[in-house]
């Protein structure tokens, strides 16, 4: 029993730590893109119709895919044309939720879900733990390697000073746009994995509400470690053993005092209660948001 | 290097919260609801259905006739609150997404004013009353949590939009449930509903609770000593302080106003323009409306009397899109929500009009070296 919990624990994991760690790449080049939520909801979506079409891996790959290219159009917004970070963010949650509404309405000819069927759905492992897909296994390590990668490499430090100071990051010949493209890019590519993993690798299925504010979550993941995406995997956790808590005493405890409503809310208030105790320590890019303007 | 001074929030909200008036911002507006719908024909397109009979449709729906103009105003009613709601927050600097959450706490305290037996009158004021302090209350925790603990609102408000989701379908389950209809709460009787300026449409009298808030905030803001410190916590929050504004004051109350909104959005909901007055189970009535506000709010410029106009705008493509649905090109109405976050989108690009010929003179000319090179690989082929 308590090996389920793990097991839930650690699917539940996925998204969260995977959306994380990407925004973190892009918040440390000083892209602050609040609708990740959208970029899951959107990924999970056209990784579901790929994997229908073309298999599993496909179907993932066009999901990251999806994920890049709307972080990328996010980016070229926010850099070369200097929009409001916080408002295109929101318009890219709100586009998700009118385009996959539409697309299930379109493709599945009702609003509610869109099933994979099983031979499209990515492979899971039989472990202890129960099924376990090996896109567990990547968000498990992703997140030491990009520790080392922001911390310990040339283009790790290159990524911060455009984040930090692009004026001296331009003065040293780096072209600041085009860093934060790179970085947007691949932190959305991540997302677009967080959110194919959902649908291709975890659900089976595709339905409007099954982002379920995972990608805010993350973002609060990336307040609480402070841009350190070691310690965004441990929120990842936190939250998605709090997410799990919940199902898991559901269905195995049968008749508990506490009504299913209050522990599907526990993630959400965990959330709040996380991040109202880590702010004050928590120091941000001091260009994070602003575009690069050349003077 | 003033820039650097900023807050990181200043940073990015880079003056979607300043005062626009004039021209240009309303054809910024105009010319971002054109690329909206532009985007929104080419998904349509993509995906089978006809666009220029999709958008005729919708058109003559909403406004061919007073009947699909009166629907219009129904669904603008709640959104012009909503709208509001954001745009409160976002006036003295803040970004908050709370009015989700804010209206299903405001649809159960309407629910519940149910149960009084008033007059007419005086039981739509004593809801409308339930309402308002309803959302006033649910707004104030991310309030205190932002005041107190400096947590960023966009995490806490959209944190209690999933808890009142939950809290919502507990009481609903619990206390709330119609024992007739299973979906759906007790009913709020007659002498709370609305009643109908016209028959056979859902237009009501809660219009006008919509449209006098919006002349309410008008005034609060521009004013009013209070609206000016709103305003001015917005615009640079340092100076404010040094100009001896009480800023978390100023802040916090900013959030109560801006539930009060959300709630009164509900109560136009629940006792005015929906089918049925209660609360589906589910929220069916009520979700999505919050995040819909902040796009009429983003086209409104956030100002009150811009918001009117685009909350007629976007009510106008739900009500045209809701016939557009029935007819024997069925694009289905969710199509206004894609059209919508393209529009929001599109609005967080400042100086729009003066990037827009360069973006299309980028645009074409990279089809243009993209078509060169294709008909040079064609006669390669060829030869």
């Amino acid at each position: 029993m308590i090996l389920a919990l793990i097991g839930f624990t650690l699917s539940g994991m996925v998204p969260i730590t995977l959306t994380a760690v990407g925004e973190i790449i892009g918040e440390t080049a000083g892209l602050f893109n609040i609708g990740l939520e959208g970029i899951l909801l959107l990924s999970a979506f056209a990784g579901a119709l790929g994997a229908t079409a073309y298999g599993p891996l496909m179907g993932i790959l066009i999901g990251m895919g999806v994920g890049a290219l709307i972080s990328l159009l996010f980016a070229i917004v926010c850099t070369y044309w200097k929009g409001t970070q916080m408002v295109a963010g929101i318009g890219i949650n709100l586009i998700a939720l009118g385009f996959v509404e539409f697309g299930l309405i379109r493709f599945s000819s009702s609003a509610g879900s869109f099933p994979i069927p099983d031979s499209s759905q990515l492979f899971r492992w039989i472990t202890p733990l129960g099924l376990m897909s090996p896109i567990v296994l990547i968000a498990l390590i992703l997140p030491f390697f990009a520790y080392w990668f922001l911390k310990r490499t040339r283009a790790g430090l290159i990524l911060k000073a455009a984040g930090e100071k692009p004026e001296a990051a331009d003065v040293a010949g780096i072209n600041v746009n085009l860093v934060r493209l790179t970085a947007a890019v691949v932190g959305g590519a991540l997302a677009g994995l967080g959110g194919a993993y959902m649908s291709v690798a975890w659900f089976g299925f595709v339905s409007k509400g099954m982002s379920g504010g995972r990608g805010f979550i993350a973002l609060a993941a990336v307040v609480f470690s402070g841009l350190n995406p070691i310690l965004a995997l441990l929120g990842g956790l936190l939250f998605g053993f709090f997410r799990s808590l919940g199902l898991w005493i559901d269905t195995l405890i049968p008749g508990f005092p506490i009504p299913a409503e209050f522990l599907q809310m526990l993630p959400y208030v965990v959330t709040l209660l996380v991040v109202s105790g880590a702010i004050g320590r928590v120091r941000f890019p001091k260009a994070l948001g602003a575009p690069y303007k050349r003077e | 290097m003033s820039a650097e001074k900023k807050t990181l929030e200043s940073r990015l909200l880079r003056g979607a919260h300043k005062t626009l008036t004039g021209l240009t911002p309303a054809l910024e507006s105009v010319l971002a609801a054109i690329i909206g719908l532009f985007i929104g024909a080419l998904v349509m397109w993509l995906w089978g259905y006809d666009p220029i009979v999709a958008y005729k449709a919708m058109l003559l729906g909403a406004f061919g006739s007073k009947w699909g103009l009166a629907d219009a105003g129904a669904i603008a009613a709640p959104l012009v609150l909503t709208a509001l709601s954001f745009s409160i927050c976002l006036r003295a600097g803040m970004f908050n997404i709370g009015a989700e959450g804010q209206l299903l706490m405001a649809g159960l305290a309407t629910v519940c004013a149910g149960f009084f037996v008033l007059p007419p009158i005086l039981h739509h004021a004593v809801a409308i009353l339930f309402a308002m302090s309803a959302g006033a209350i649910w707004s104030m925790g991310p309030a205190l949590l932002k005041l107190t603990r400096g947590v960023h609102e966009v995490i806490s408000t959209i944190m209690f939009n999933w808890i009142a989701n939950f809290l919502s379908l507990f009481l609903i389950g619990a206390f709330l449930i119609n024992d007739f209809s299973a979906d759906q709460t007790i009913a709020i009787p007659s002498s709370a509903v609305f009643s109908k300026i016209m028959r056979g449409t859902d237009l009501t009298y809660a219009i006008f609770v919509a449209i006098a808030f919006a002349l309410i905030v008008y005034f609060v803001l521009w004013h009013t000593a209070i609206g000016y410190e709103v305003r001015a916590a917005g615009l640079n929050p340092s100076a404010a302080r040094y100009g001896g504004i009480r800023n978390k004051r100023t802040l916090f109350l900013a959030f109560v106003l801006s539930g009060v909104s959300a709630g009164l959005a509900a109560t136009t909901i629940l006792m005015g323009s929906s089918a049925i007055h209660s609360m589906y189970r589910a929220h069916g009535q009520l979700l999505h409306v919050g995040f819909d506000g902040m796009a009429v709010a983003m086209v409104g410029r956030n100002h009150p009397i811009g918001i009117l106009f685009s909350a007629m705008f976007f009510g106008g493509l739900s009500a045209g899109g809701r016939l557009m649905q029935l007819s024997p090109n069925p694009v289905p109405v969710q199509m206004v929500r894609l059209v919508m976050g393209v529009i929001v989108f599109t609005m967080a690009i400042p100086e729009l009009v003066r990037i827009f010929p360069a973006i299309v003179n980028g645009t074409s000319g990279f089809i243009d070296r993209l078509r060169r090179l294709v008909s040079r690989t064609g006669r390669r082929r060829s030869t």
